[in-house]
């Protein structure tokens, strides 16, 4: 049970932000839950990689025991590094919107109809 | 020797060279603006040799396997990593090969497309670079071996896909177009990383050849499959999860748009890559088939359906997009369906999958061509909406005989290509359940008769004098259209030639999930 | 508008600090934790820390989106042809070819603790330079041109 805890909070996260996205009215708030989710994916990764017990994996003179894997690792930094392209590309939308339209409310940004 | 080199390097040149032309695309348009468009266009012009290149390659030898960073190409698996491919292996067979080549023809005919129609717009450096690393991400969608790669890609295609679709902002929204693109695309790009995740745990390893051939289809990897499909099909246009395409395809540039249509068959790629190869037999094919072909058929009808009382001209061609998506859905459904039956698959699954991979090249070809015919009436005239349009017939003749030449190939008549994958699909179809084939013949005649009404009110009637000034559009545009139109025509005419050389093999390769693994871990 | 003259003297003193620590987790990023992701971002912090100080103009007065542009293109640039010239090589992109030519970034690993050489590891540094200097480009430009979008209503 103590070593699914990662796996249930990274669950928890995902569907927290998909919530979040799902049920906030304001622009911002929703890419808030859409990094919730990315969070939540980050985690799911690096606790895919952990090994209890393990150590850095770096090879030279390593004493004997179990690594963490490293792979997710790096997967986990190049989704953080594609998120803040992707956040940083979203707000920019968002701050345009608020700007031509007057307001980051959901309900009332629905030119796009039919 | 530089040959030589050339030759055995085509996987990776085949991004590096638009990747390097987008960087630099800005530095030279800083100089010039001409320069810079001559730029762009010598670099897609490259990329398509590249593209042509390797297609050639697959097809006389076979699926081309590139690993970075090794010593050679082929060395896949590294002799002391205990069989393991722990690089990144580009997998290029006939499918991917296929695919890239749609791409990069679609891509040159847009990048001269563009150079007319960019003209008016501020922020041209940004716009070339950006459409030359959509086509960056959909190239590499469409090679790459490795599941995390693949996520790479889709993500590189979505933002680069949801700047440009904003890019005209259009009193905020195009940009509301673009945000909502963007949001969905990435939420879709998140669940194929979480089902990525599922699958390393298990597994261990990231390439597709790996998984698939430690594939043991537990429930961890049907939540996988399911992720991957929800986000994938969502990101081709398949109905239900298809709102997004209206609004982001009616508010791109139109040589935007076109581009787009190629970037979502690069979703529906990874589907069919998804279903076929990473999972193959392991999983329930009739159940799966059916899902694809219950999905098809509803996209088929819901596209044409709301496609019938737009207003708005790009709307219309976005829904009816949607609506093709269906009949590629729906012939590869098929194939799948009958995936372990080899008698079925021979009499008829094997032509519809053919169907629905030749109608994906061809629906790139004759929908690109209709987005930029409609991109050449809003440049000209300024408004989208059939009320207000008509009478254009006696003043952009070149536009609209493009335009009938691509409203023909969607509905389906000959001599055009749309008639020849929708007839293989029919055909096919048919034997496997009369029923489906003949939705999918209704629905091209409610297409063919939604373009008669647009045809109708665009281009007859007496000349309106609000467009009394109206001209054709410059040649770049023309030119274009007709490289896209000539491909129409030439799809349509020689279609056996084409499917002998092109879509027979892509749907073997599909097929062949044994071959897909031996190529990449070497005779296992 | 300027911020108080606190404020600023601050940044100026800090401003150099974080150039130099950016610059040494972008440069050391083959042997400690870090990179040039992370020092890029570090030396971006150093220019956000700027913008904030000072007012808008006086910023785009001195640097200007454009040079920041140019020094994400270089970074970008130097990147994809680093990769490429390894096709030149005879081996596939991405290989590390400095590796086996010449002295520089050469030097074998150092077995066992040691206090790392910079001098090793190939094409590596020439990588993590090239991602350092796109990434404070790319960061700054973000900040400065959302900056610019909210200028008005300052």
């Amino acid at each position: 049970m103590f070593f699914n805890l990662p796996f249930i909070v990274a669950a928890l996260l995902v569907i927290l932000g998909i919530t979040t996205m799902l049920i906030k009215r304001n622009l911002i708030k929703m890419i808030m839950g859409l990094a919730l989710v990315e969070a939540g994916v980050n985690l799911l990764l690096v606790s895919i990689g952990y090994r209890a017990g393990g150590i850095a994996p770096i090879f030279t003179s390593a004493p004997d025991g179990v690594m963490v894997m490293p792979t997710v690792q790096a997967m986990t930094l190049t989704n953080i590094v594609i998120g803040i392209a992707t956040t940083a590309l979203l707000l920019s939308f968002v701050m345009v919107i608020y700007r031509m339209y007057g307001t980051a409310n959901a309900e009332k940004v629905r030119k796009l109809r039919g | 020797m530089m040959q030589e080199l050339l030759l055995q390097n085509l996987p990776a040149l085949l991004l590096a060279v638009p990747m390097l032309g987008a960087f630099v695309t800005p530095l030279i348009g800083r100089a010039s603006g001409g320069a810079r468009n001559l730029w762009a266009v010598a670099v897609m012009l490259a990329t398509l040799a590249v593209a042509v290149l390797l297609t050639a390659q697959v097809l006389s030898s076979g699926t081309v396997v590139y690993t970075f960073g090794a010593a050679a190409p082929d060395l896949t698996v590294p002799a002391d990593s205990g069989g393991i491919p722990i690089r990144i292996i580009f997998a290029v067979d006939a499918m991917g090969a296929f695919m890239a080549l749609a791409a990069s023809l679609v891509g040159l005919g847009v990048m001269l497309y563009s150079l007319a129609s960019a003209t008016r717009s501020t922020g041209q450096n940004g716009y070339y670079a950006l459409l030359l690393l959509l086509v960056v991400g959909i190239l590499g969608m469409v090679c790459t071996g490795d599941m995390f790669n693949f996520f790479v890609f889709l993500e590189i295609n979505s933002l680069a896909g949801a700047a440009l679709v904003a890019s005209r902002v259009d009193k905020g929204v195009a940009v509301e177009a673009g945000l909502k693109y963007a949001v969905l695309s990435t939420l879709g790009g998140l669940l194929v990383l979480f089902a990525i995740a599922l699958l390393y745990g298990q597994y261990g390893a990231l390439n597709i050849a790996v998984i698939a051939s430690r594939m043991l289809f537990t429930p961890l990897d049907q939540i996988a499959l399911v992720m991957l499909l929800v986000a994938l099909a969502m990101k081709a246009g398949a109905v239900p999860m298809h709102f997004w395409t209206p609004d982001a395809y009616s508010m791109a540039p139109s040589s935007i748009t076109a581009l787009l249509v190629v970037a979502s068959q690069a979703s529906l790629y990874g589907v069919f890559r998804v279903v076929f190869t990473l999972y193959g037999l392991t999983l329930d094919y009739a159940t799966i088939g059916w899902i694809i072909i219950i999905l098809g058929v509803l996209s088929m009808f819901v596209g044409v359906t709301m496609a019938i009382p737009q207003k708005d001209v790009k709307r219309l061609m976005a829904y009816h997009a949607v609506s093709q998506t269906g009949y590629m859905l729906l012939g590869v459904g098929v194939g799948l369906a009958v995936l372990g039956n080899q008698q079925l698959l021979d009499t008829y699954g094997v032509i519809a999958m053919e169907g629905g991979i030749f109608h994906i090249i061809n629906h790139a070809m004759y929908k690109g061509l209709l987005f930029l015919t409609a991109g050449a009436i809003f440049y000209r005239t300024g408004t989208r909406n059939l009320n207000q349009l008509g009478g254009l017939g006696h003043s952009m003749k070149w536009t609209m005989v493009f335009f009938i030449i691509g409203a023909l190939a969607i509905a389906g008549i000959p001599p055009f290509n749309g008639f020849a994958s929708k007839l293989m699909i029919y055909e096919s179809v048919f034997l496997f359940n009369p029923l489906l084939a003949i939705i999918a013949m209704v629905v091209s005649i409610l297409t063919l008769a939604s373009f008669v009404k647009v045809f109708h009110s665009i281009f007859m009637g007496p000349r309106l004098p609000e467009y009394a000034d109206v001209r054709e559009v410059p040649a770049p545009m023309i030119i274009g259209m007709a490289l896209l139109s000539l491909l129409v025509i030439l799809f349509g005419v020689f279609p056996q030639e084409v499917v002998d050389l092109l879509i027979t093999p892509a749907a073997g390769a599909l097929i062949d999930q044994g071959g897909y693994i031996a190529s990449v871990l070497g005779g296992a | 508008m300027n911020m108080s003259k606190i404020v600023r003297s601050a940044a100026n003193l800090l401003f150099p600090f974080i150039l130099v620590f950016g610059f040494y987790i972008v440069l050391h990023g083959h042997l400690t934790p870090g990179g040039g992701f992370q020092g890029g971002a570090v030396i971006a912090t150093g220019f956000v820390l700027m913008f904030v100080a000072y007012s808008y103009d006086f910023i785009t007065g001195r640097i200007g989106a454009e040079s920041l542009h140019t020094t994400e293109t270089i970074g970008l640039v130097l990147f994809i042809v680093t990769a490429l010239v390894a096709i030149v090589f005879g081996v596939t992109f991405f290989t590390n070819w400095m590796l086996d030519v010449g002295p520089v970034l050469n030097n074998p690993v150092a077995f066992g603790p040691n206090p790392g050489d910079l001098n090793t590891a190939g094409f590596i540094p020439v990588m993590n330079l090239a991602v350092g200097i796109e990434v404070l480009g790319a960061l700054s430009v973000i900040v400065l041109y959302m900056l610019s979008g909210t200028k008005e209503e300052i």
